[in-house]
């Protein structure tokens, strides 16, 4: 009854805010429980979500971004969003919306991509930019790739930049 | 809506081709679907999962994602897709007779 697909999904991960770590994150997985091939490429801020350092320390802030607001739906004017302490009081916000709705936290979810069949990939100038070394990613990261090998591999995907 | 017999009862199927009714699920129904799409002999393991998901669906009104699955039944999302190759939030939902899936995790 389901046929097999042949399709398969790229997603390049380039931003490292909280918020927007999931959106690739949930495609891939998404698309992993559908059938559909999926990696990920994780490049510049999206680094970020594969780096040990930082998986878990996500942020993501009110400031410059309209769209954020309280959950009563007023807005957050961008002289409050850039006191000291509200990245990390929207940051934790976010988080308890999540956890309300049991989103895995960051590292879960990247366990559970893996584990459902994603490679996961770090974009090799970013890593060197950083002077990233192997121990510095998350363990389940595959390799550290050019963007020319990216390119080779996602020759046959959908690819979507996030 | 279309109706197809399975293990020799007349069962009726949505657009989408999964079970319209969950209540006219039984055991031999379910061996039956899972053939249909290459998942045969159902394991005790595959029984767990199916055993979780109507039960949970029972309890909660729907059907759970793979990962309430693995989180709950304590079968790891390694295994799920091994028990339910490529594609199993799908998988597990027809063979358990409930409908599609819309999670998102």
């Amino acid at each position: 009854m389901f046929e097999e697909s042949n399709r398969k999904l790229f997603i390049i991960c380039s931003k490292g805010t909280l918020d927007m770590a999931y959106p690739g994150l949930i495609l891939a997985n998404a698309a992993l429980m559908e059938g559909i091939e999926a990696n990920i490429f994780f490049t510049f801020w999206g680094l970020d979500i594969v780096t040990e350092k930082k998986i878990d320390k996500l942020k993501c802030t009110p400031l410059g971004n309209p769209s954020m607001v309280m959950p009563n739906g007023m807005g957050i004017p961008n002289i409050v969003g850039m006191l000291p302490g509200m990245t990390d009081v929207s940051t934790s916000m976010m988080r308890r919306e999540m956890a309300k709705n049991d989103f895995p936290p960051v590292r879960e979810f990247l366990q559970l991509v893996a584990d459902s069949g994603a490679k996961l990939y770090a974009c090799q100038m970013t890593y060197d930019m950083w002077n990233l070394k192997e121990e510095d990613l998350f363990e389940e990261v595959d390799s550290v790739v050019g963007a020319m090998e990216f390119l080779e591999m996602a020759e046959d995907a959908q690819v979507l930049f996030i | 809506m279309t109706v197809r017999e399975i293990a020799g009862t007349e069962i009726d199927f949505d657009e989408e081709g999964f079970m319209a009714d969950p209540n006219d699920w039984n055991k031999e129904i379910a061996q039956s679907l899972a053939g249909d799409i290459g998942i045969e002999p159902l394991t005790d393991r595959h029984w767990e999962v199916i055993e979780f998901c109507r039960s949970d669906f029972t309890a909660k009104g729907e059907a759970p994602g793979l990962r309430r699955i693995s989180v709950q039944a304590g079968v790891p999302t390694k295994e799920l897709y091994k028990l339910f190759p490529k594609g199993p939030a799908k998988k597990v939902a027809y063979v358990s007779g409930l409908g599609k899936p819309t999670g998102c995790i």
